[in-house]
């Protein structure tokens, strides 16, 4: 048995695992193959590694085709003739020259492909690219366990029955290709800042999410709500050093050390929005990121500003978060009381932070019982222990009697 | 490699297709046709006549039954089908877009079971 530490290993397969998955889905033309090896492979490193090998990814990635090369020694499947010939047949290659050369980019585009059904494109990337568990998908969605499970399974399955290629698509096919890719990098963010369950910031996801961004940017520069999501990204990741207080609590926009805020990435942020507005044709992700340009530029929020981007991205968006998210800057340009009515028309169901945004404005009114409630109502509903012990705490100050 | 059919739905009961719809229809089908043969995606391929032409036949525990029209009792139904030969799901998509643009009908993508033999 390993002496390496479990954390360790943990903190390695999160980092490493989507990276190895992608390659192998190279080297073996099919994705059960390539998990059942990269699983294979962390598991003899949990038998063998007493330190970190230099390369932990590469260690894998060279772990899981040996096994993967053993295993199919054994086998006489299909999937498993076809890859053995994939393996042979890439000995003898030269390195593939193309726009993109990041596996990565090439299992995203596989899995957000058009022909996959919208929400299991968002499940399968989150599984293979973020390695991220069937139980963190489904609070990610707000769905079912179950349900995220059989889009996976179902997708994978058409990939390998439909032959769906494993290519970056052509410039003539990006923009149709493009969309669903930048929704994903999108959730794979927020997976990653606000965790939903466990640990409140898992840090590794973000990176990734913002490396997989900047390619994507780079690689359509022409494309600006690629360039859109990118500022977003980085403008909310600028203020992460400020987001937890010294005991790990979570410290609110408004309340945050702005010295703390990373500003190389804000002055980032803020250029790439000066270049989507100088183009003028906005999109979702352009007027998020010009949203985040506005809170993190000055020493206080903009909020009529805010409020009139929000306004602008409803009409664009009018799903429910955006109403929630445009509600918080009704209530500080109009007033709590307007902003109440706002949420009585949004509906939500399991999403705590639209019971904790009620309870805000009612504490502002003075409904303190109603408050209360609302308050328990979204500590139910909390996955992350950083957020529950922070709305514990402004429950704590209601602790009086029910009128 | 990998086979698709690429099936042409027709609903039934919607309006009649003018005569000379019908006959553009036919010719630009006849140009993908020759297009798939000189690409070598072509396998087979061709137009049904109505569902109402259609016989179903059963057997059940050595007893066959004979009924007159179509399986399903759907408004839409096969109208026509091409088997193509192709690389992957993209290639077979780009086809299938060629193929709706010429019949003027929806086409459904279906990969067969397996891989072709030669």
């Amino acid at each position: 048995m390993s002496r390496f530490p479990a954390v360790d290993l943990g903190r390695v397969y999160r980092a490493e695992y989507g990276r190895c998955v992608a390659t192998l889905v190279r080297l073996l033309g099919d994705i059960n193959l390539a998990e059942e090896a990269v699983q294979d492979a962390f598991a003899v490193a949990v038998e063998k590694w007493e330190v970190l090998p230099p390369n932990p990814g590469a260690w894998i990635v060279t772990t899981a085709r040996n096994r993967a090369v053993d295993r199919l020694r054994r086998e006489s499947t299909r999937e498993a003739r076809h890859a053995q010939a994939l393996l042979l047949y890439q000995q003898d290659q030269p390195q593939e020259v193309g726009p993109v050369k990041d596996d990565q980019l090439r299992l995203i585009f596989t899995c957000c492909h058009p022909a996959l059904a919208p929400d299991a494109r968002t499940a399968l990337t989150l599984r293979l690219l973020a390695g991220l568990e069937v139980p963190e998908i489904a609070r990610a969605y707000l769905v079912p366990e179950p349900t995220i499970a059989q889009r996976i399974v179902r997708a994978k399955k058409k990939i390998r029955d439909a032959h769906i290629p494993y290519r970056v698509p052509g410039a003539a096919e990006l923009p149709d290709r493009l969309p669903p890719v930048l929704t994903v990098l999108y959730l794979m963010f927020n997976e990653g800042y606000s965790a939903t369950t466990g640990q409140l910031i898992r840090t590794g996801l973000c990176q990734e999410a913002i490396r997989l961004a900047r390619e994507l940017a780079a690689l359509m520069p022409d494309e600006y709500e690629a360039l859109g999501l990118l500022a977003l990204l980085l403008l909310t990741e600028a203020r992460r050093p400020a987001r937890l207080g010294p005991a790990g609590e979570l410290v609110l926009l408004a309340d945050q050390d702005r010295s703390l805020w990373n500003r190389a990435l804000i002055a980032e942020g803020h250029d790439l929005v000066r270049r989507c507005l100088r183009r003028d044709r906005p999109g979702p992700y352009q007027i998020q990121a010009a949203i985040n340009a506005v809170h993190t530029d000055g020493d206080a929020t903009d909020w009529p500003q805010v409020l009139a981007l929000y306004d602008q991205l409803w009409a664009l968006l009018p799903t429910p978060v955006v109403a929630l998210n445009r509600a918080v800057a009704v209530a500080e340009v109009h007033g709590p009381a307007v902003a109440l009515a706002v949420l009585d028309d949004v509906e939500l169901p399991g999403y705590h932070l639209l019971p904790a945004t009620r309870a805000d404005l009612l504490v502002r009114l003075g409904r303190e019982a109603e408050a209360a409630a609302a308050y328990d109502e979204a500590i139910a509903l909390v996955g992350t222990e950083t957020e529950r012990a922070f709305l514990r705490k402004r429950r704590k100050g209601l602790d009086r009697p029910a009128r | 490699m990998k086979q698709y059919m690429l099936a042409v739905h027709s609903v039934e009961g919607a309006p009649a297709r003018s005569d000379e719809d019908t006959q553009i229809a036919y010719a630009q089908t006849d140009k993908i046709n020759s297009e798939l043969q000189a690409a070598g995606a072509w396998v087979f391929g061709g137009g049904l006549l109505p569902a109402e032409s259609a016989t179903v036949v059963r057997v059940d525990k050595g007893t066959t039954t004979m009924t007159d029209g179509p399986f399903a009792e759907t408004k839409e139904q096969l109208g026509g089908f091409w088997v193509i030969r192709c690389a992957d799901l993209d290639q077979a998509l780009a086809w299938a877009e060629k193929c709706a643009v010429a019949c003027m009908e929806p086409v459904e993508v279906r990969p067969f079971d397996g891989e072709p033999e030669n």
